[in-house]
Order: structure tokens, then C-alpha cells, then sequence
């Protein structure tokens, strides 16, 4: 089987990393062979398949070693829990240099290294959460990540957060090969939020692909620095997280989204209830204001 | 004085360490080496393509240096955009002294500066919209250009623009190919680096482009020149010897090449490499793919062209390997005349080099041919292969020295007194101030070429009007000159 590239981005926050590697657990448990690739300064997307704090970074070594051309793959490249390959971009810490070349130069990295060689069946990029600079597209540009899932909930800033992603997609597609897999419903539970996400993927050009269920057994597992799938086989959320790696492997819906205005945007919300219909008189309108009117 | 021990070597170069601090010298110690013929791998005396120690002072590049201004910039039918701020391709421009016919502004661009000029909004906004639209204006004032290359300055990739994506497209559209390079100052530790990305950009850009086309008409006796940069019309003086051997010259690298050059070479018979520093790679990637075989020469000096022109007759018939003898035969005449004029002026001289990816070793024969010897030789940017090949072209006990820096390269000819150095202009007016005698050998010093029979009678001229200038004879201002009976021992020990 051809190697599959898939993005992962969503709002910050809204549970990227846990889910991309509990669904990658659940490839691998499938017998796939995958790959992560970490995207993030904060090098979080690779704990609970290493159960480490955190893994040493490809910048972080670079930096030690003088440059990026003294290292090995072998030194950046760890093996976790289903032989899931593991690797780290890494980065500054926040507030200096500069975060996206950290992930173009490990990026390049890993190509000229021949990490996409290996016999893989899936890479996974998981990305910070907003796309600031281009080093942040650079998972998505050609011949890199053709699959992007979006990982959002039924919160107002999460769609509105997905929403932006999808049009940044657009100018990639129109470039590339890149394409929209799907919206991925992380469960805050919030009213209706399964027919809220599909009503929104709708518009999107796009599908929900699984609605995953909010359950504590994730964060118990997640404090063991494990997947839920290695920490609790038989939990049923371990079961939503295979249904989800499943359908993965089957999908074959991959569209140019169709990224709606922020009007549409705030009409769903309110069809749905999570917003409330705006009266023009109490905008801007502090609250003693609106008491003595 | 005599030519140095071993042990005065070695001594010297730990003289000369003394100063630094404890990490510099562990650091510096490892770059400076006494030559030892019998070392098969240089490895294990010379440390090379690593990181220079802040502090000191190093003449070395940057990756863009080694893409725009060594490898691309010569390819005279195409424009080399400066991608970034203003001022890498306009201190960049006209640099070398790539040798070209053509009318420059119509039909070949080579003296003249392209840049995207980056203002801060670029920066912020992106400047993927101003690139296309610069690459449409180039369409439209320049429409003999024939691609066009993109060569990334630093802000490039830092802000992470798709250049790539940008060619693309405008490739497409305008029908020509258009080369992205990310040759960012920042990336690697000299311009070596900038060599073998640029070499990267031309196999994954353009090597390819004739596959699958037979329209040319391929020659049993076609060869390319590899890594000749035409400085002072080098490239020139060779083509003259391969073609006067019954060879055909497809294509020059890079020097006053074009982009259909490159295009074709994987369809000839042999490339061969003059400067197998910036070009091996390619040169590698074509055997590999397209089997075409490669192979090293020199054409500096009577000795190496006539060894290197054999070989490369070694690989065709009898009739090229007849008309081999033919050629050196030709010329003989020619060149012993200049050996005979110029070897007793020059006999016994000592030089030392410091230079970039081939002439610290490939004129070590030519100066033997004028009966001088290379007492100290160095590159700025070179890896352990190079030092390999180094190793056996200079003497025992000689000097090795990589990365020099400014105070051990002048410290150095303070105790080894050469009668010539041969470096760059950033060395030249130090040790000129310091009376010793200096030819600049990346440019040639505005003269040449070097190469070939014809390069080298060039050649010898220079360096004897260089070390038997009767300036170094007036280098003591008249009010400092010696009390009498003490100015016989000045002239004598000079």
C-alpha cells in the first residue's frame, strides 16, 4: 500500500495530539505501520506512545550538536508502544526565534534522512494548533501531507478555528495535491454536538468522520503517559478510537472545502442554540449601561 | 631558508596555537596538520567542513554564495533572482569573473542583478504574490531569457514562503523552466553547502527535461566540462585542447553556460570535472542514473594537462588516444619556451595557498613546471575528500591548514617566509603591506586564463612579474633605512 501523509490541526487546546495518538495506536493495532511527526515547539505529540515527558527534539539536538546536517536519523527517531516510529520537530521556547523554520529544517530533515523511505504505511504531522507563519503550512505543501483532518468540538471558537483551516486549505488545493479528509469531533458535550459537527462538515464540502465520545478514562490514561488503547484495552473508548483509526484506512472522501462566511457561521451556531440571536441595540453596551436604559 | 622538518612543523603549528584559549586551540588544533604522504585517508590528521569558531577571523561563504554566485550565476541564459532584500545579490553582482559571450540584457543576464527586494511588508505578508509577479515582468522585459532561477536569501526560510509552488505555476505558465534553490545564508557552515544544493535544484529541475527526447543528435566522442566557472576565459582555454583532441564539448559548466547545456549533458559519454568540490554530486547522480561515467583532470601546467589529457583519451579509442599524443606534441615547443624563460627567474620559490574548491591542489603542479615549490596549502570550505587528494600532491611535511584563520594564516608566513602567496582578495593587501609578494587565485588578479597550455603561459608570466617586482626591493621607507654596513645584510637575507 501507497504511504498515506495525514495533517492533523484543530484550535489549541482542543485534544490534537491526545487524539492523534490514541487513533494511531489503533493503526497500529491494525498492524499499520506509522510514523509521527511532531510539528509543535512544545514537542507533546509523542508522550503516550513513548511514555516519556518529552522526547528529545530534531532543532533541540540540531542546536546541541552545531547544525542539523551533524545529526543521524537514528538520534531523533524513537520507537514506542505498536512500533510506532516517533519524532519531534521541537523548537524555541515561547516569545523567541522562530518556530516555523524549526519545523521546514526538520522536515527537510527527515526527507534528505530517508525516514519516508522506510516500509510505512501512514506518517502522521501534528501540528500547531494556528497556522501562523508559513513553516506552520509546511506539512501540507506538495508531496508532503495529502489528508487533513481537523479536530474540533461544538464550541464557538472550534468551528470558527476549523472554519479558518479550511480556507487555508483552499490555497494549498489550488496549488497541490492537498485535500480536506474530514472533521474530527473531539466530545465537549455540548447540546446536539453530533448534528451540529455533520451540519457544519456539510457546509464544509466535507464529513464528519467519527464522533468521539468525552470519557475520563483518556485523561487517566493520559497521566500514565499511555493511549487509552495500550492503557485500557477493553475500555470502550479504546473502541471509538479503532472505529476512528477504521475508518481512516477507508476513507476515500477527500474535497476542496467549501469555507463558509463568518455570517454563516454565526446562522448555524444559532440555529443550533450555542449562539443567541444578536440584538443590534446591546451591542457595545456595557453592563450599567444596558442597567440604566 | 631550508624547507621545514617535521618537528619544525609541528612546532610551529603549536607555536602558533599557544594563543588561543583552551577551547579555540582543542577546536583550531584539529584543522592544522603536517602533511604526511604515507596517511591514505585524510581524516586522521585534518578535521574539515565544520562550523568557524566565532571570534576569528574567517573568509568563508554562505550557502547563497555557493548557489547564486558559484554554481547558477554563471548560466548565462537564464536570470537568477535574488530572492529577499536587496543587498545579497546587489554586493553579489558581477562578482566572479564568469567570462561570457552574449549581449548582456538581451539574449544573457550574467553581469546584471534580479532581486525580489523585500521590504518590511513582504516579511509580514508573504512575498510568494511579489515573486510571480516579478517572474511575469521578467516575461515581459527579458522574453530571450531561457528559465529562470529563484536563490532564496535568508528571510526566505524563515518565513517559510512556497517558492516551489510559485515555479510551479509561472512554469507552466510562461513554458520555461523555472528553479526553485533554497540556498539560505543560514544553512550549512560555508558556501559548500550552497554547492550541493544548487546541485540538488539541477537534478530535481533539470536534468530531467530531455529525457525521453532524441531530437539531439549524440556523438561517440561527446564530453562535458564540469565545474569550470570560465574565470578569465578558463573553461575557454581547455575546450580548445578537448576539441583539438577530436572531442566534442556538449556542455559547460557553469561558466559561460547555458540551460540547454545542462539539459543535454546526461546524454554524453564522459563528464569531466575540474572542480569536483561544487559539481561531484551532480556528476555523481548522473552516473547513477544515466550511467554517464565521470573522472577528475587538472589542466594547470604542462605536466598535469598532458597526464589528465591521456586519461581522458584512455576512455575513448585509438584515434582520440593518437590525437592526445598529438596535442601534447603540439604544443611542447610552445611550452618548454616558457619553462625556459621563466624557470631560472622562478627556480626554488616557495609558495604558499590558501584558496577555494580545487586550486589549492590543482596548481601545485603547475608551479613544480617553474621549478617552485608549495610549502603550505589550504582550503576554505573543502570536506575530507578533498584532503585526500591533497595529501599526495604536497610534499612531505608541508603545511596543511583548513578554515584558516587571519591570524594563523599571517602568523604563519611570518616564520615560513614563502616568496609568494596565492589567495584571495581579503588576504591580498595585509600580506602585501607585509612585503611579501601576492597573486589573487580566485580571480587570477584580473588576468588570465590559467588553464590549459595557453592558461599557463599566462600563468608563469604573472608570477614572475608578481615575486620579481622590483617594488619588494623599496618596501623600507628611505628615512628608515639602515645606519651603513648594516643594509648588506638586509639585501642579503631579502
Amino acid at each position: 500500500m501507497a504511504l498515506r501523509q495525514c495533517a492533523i490541526y484543530g484550535k489549541g487546546g482542543i485534544g490534537k495530539s491526545t487524539t492523534t495518538q490514541n487513533l494511531v495506536a489503533g493503526l497500529a493495532e491494525l498492524g499499520k505501520k506509522v510514523m509521527i511527526v511532531g510539528c509543535d515547539p512544545k514537542a507533546d505529540s509523542t508522550r503516550l506512545i513513548l511514555h516519556s515527558k518529552a522526547q528529545n527534539t530534531i532543532m533541540e539536538m540540531a542546536a546541541e550538536a552545531g547544525s542539523v546536517e551533524d545529526l543521524e536519523l537514528e538520534d531523533v527517531l524513537k520507537v514506542g508502544y505498536g512500533d510506532i516510529k516517533c519524532v519531534e520537530s521541537g523548537g524555541p521556547e515561547p516569545g523567541v526565534g522562530c518556530a516555523g523554520r524549526g519545523v521546514i529544517t526538520a522536515i527537510n530533515f527527515l526527507e534528505e534522512e530517508g525516514a519516508y523511505e522506510a516500509d510505512l504505511d501512514f506518517v502522521f504531522y501534528d501540528v500547531l494548533g494556528d497556522v501562523v507563519c508559513g513553516g506552520f503550512a509546511m506539512p501540507i505543501r506538495e508531496n508532503k501531507a495529502q489528508e487533513i483532518y481537523i479536530v474540533c468540538s461544538g464550541e464557538m471558537m472550534a468551528m470558527y478555528a476549523a472554519n479558518n483551516i479550511a480556507k487555508g486549505i483552499v490555497k494549498y488545493a489550488s496549488s497541490g495535491g492537498v485535500r480536506l479528509a474530514g472533521l474530527i469531533c473531539n466530545s465537549r458535550n455540548t447540546a446536539r454536538e453530533d448534528e451540529l459537527i455533520m451540519e457544519l462538515a456539510r457546509q464544509l464540502g466535507t464529513q464528519m468522520i467519527h464522533f468521539v465520545p468525552r470519557d475520563n478514562v483518556v485523561q487517566r490514561a493520559e497521566i500514565r503517559r499511555m493511549t487509552v488503547i495500550e492503557y485500557e484495552p477493553k475500555a470502550k473508548q479504546a473502541d471509538e478510537y479503532r472505529q476512528l483509526a477504521q475508518k481512516i484506512i477507508d476513507n476515500k472522501m477527500f474535497v476542496v472545502p467549501t469555507p463558509i462566511s463568518m455570517d454563516q457561521l454565526e446562522d448555524l451556531l444559532m440555529e443550533f442554540g450555542v449562539l443567541e440571536e444578536v440584538d443590534e441595540s446591546i451591542v457595545g453596551k456595557a453592563a450599567a449601561e444596558e442597567a440604566t436604559a | 631558508m631550508a624547507s621545514m622538518t617535521r618537528e619544525e612543523t609541528q612546532d610551529l603549528i603549536q607555536e602558533v596555537l599557544e594563543v588561543y584559549p583552551d577551547k579555540a586551540k582543542k577546536d583550531r588544533a584539529k584543522h592544522l596538520a603536517v602533511n604526511d604522504q604515507s596517511i591514505e585517508q585524510s581524516k586522521k590528521c585534518i578535521i574539515s567542513n565544520r562550523k568557524s569558531l566565532p571570534g576569528v577571523m574567517t573568509v568563508r561563504g554562505c550557502a547563497y554564495a555557493g548557489s547564486k554566485g558559484v554554481v547558477w550565476g554563471p548560466i548565462k541564459d537564464m536570470i537568477h533572482i535574488s530572492h529577499g532584500p536587496v543587498g545579497c545579490g546587489q554586493y553579489s553582482r558581477a562578482g566572479r569573473r564568469n567570462y561570457y559571450v552574449g549581449h548582456t540584457g538581451v539574449n544573457t543576464f550574467g553581469t546584471m542583478n534580479f532581486t525580489s527586494d523585500f521590504q518590511e511588508k513582504d516579511i509580514v505578508f508573504g512575498g510568494d504574490k511579489k515573486l510571480d509577479k516579478l517572474i511575469s515582468e521578467i516575461e515581459e522585459l527579458f522574453p530571450l531569457a531561457k528559465g529562470i532561477s529563484v536563490q532564496s536569501e535568508c528571510p526566505i526560510g524563515l518565513i517559510g514562503d512556497d517558492i516551489e509552488a510559485v515555479s510551479k505555476k509561472k512554469s507552466k505558465e510562461l513554458e520555461k523552466p523555472i528553479v526553485p534553490v533554497r540556498c539560505e545564508g543560514f544553512r550549512g557552515v560555508s558556501q559548500s553547502l550552497g554547492h550541493h544544493i544548487a546541485n540538488d535544484a539541477i537534478r530535481d529541475w533539470v536534468i530531467g527535461n530531455r529525457d525521453g527526447d532524441n531530437s539531439f543528435e549524440t556523438g561517440k566522442y561527446d564530453v562535458a566540462v564540469i565545474g569550470d566557472y570560465n574565470i578569465g576565459g578558463d573553461a575557454w582555454a581547455s575546450r580548445i585542447l578537448l576539441e583539438e583532441m577530436g572531442l566534442r564539448v556538449v556542455a559547460q559548466w557553469s561558466g559561460d553556460g547555458t540551460l540547454s547545456e545542462m539539459e543535454l549533458t546526461p546524454k554524453v559519454k564522459l563528464n569531466l570535472i575540474h572542480c569536483y568540490r561544487s559539481m561531484n554530486y551532480i556528476s555523481r547522480f548522473m552516473e547513477e542514473k544515466y550511467g554517464v561515467p565521470w573522472m577528475e583532470y587538472n589542466f594547470f601546467g604542462p605536466t598535469k594537462i598532458a597526464e589528465s589529457l591521456r586519461k581522458i583519451a584512455a576512455f575513448f579509442d585509438e584515434t582520440i588516444q593518437a590525437n592526445a599524443e598529438k596535442v601534447i606534441e603540439k604544443y611542447t615547443a610552445e611550452y618548454e619556451a616558457i619553462i625556459a624563460k621563466y624557470r631560472p627567474r622562478l627556480e626554488g620559490k616557495k609558495v604558499m595557498l590558501y584558496v577555494g574548491g580545487l586550486r589549492p591542489r590543482h596548481v601545485i603542479g603547475a608551479y613544480e613546471d617553474l621549478g617552485m615549490e608549495v610549502v603550505g596549502t589550504g582550503y576554505e570550505f573543502a570536506h575530507n575528500d578533498d584532503y585526500d587528494r591533497t595529501i599526495k600532491e604536497m610534499g612531505d611535511s608541508t603545511l596543511l591548514y583548513d578554515d584558516v584563520t587571519g591570524y594563523e594564516f599571517e602568523e604563519f608566513v611570518k616564520k615560513v617566509k614563502p616568496d609568494l602567496i596565492g589567495s584571495g582578495i581579503k588576504e591580498k593587501y595585509i600580506f602585501q603591506k607585509m612585503g611579501v609578494p601576492f597573486r589573487q587565485m580566485h580571480s587570477w588578479d584580473y588576468s588570465g586564463p590559467y588553464h590549459g597550455y595557453d592558461g599557463f603561459a599566462i600563468f608563469a608570466r604573472d608570477m614572475d612579474m608578481t615575486i620579481n617586482n622590483p617594488c619588494w626591493k623599496s618596501m623600507q621607507a628611505p628615512w628608515q633605512k639602515p645606519a651603513e654596513g648594516e643594509a648588506e645584510a638586509v639585501a642579503a637575507s631579502a
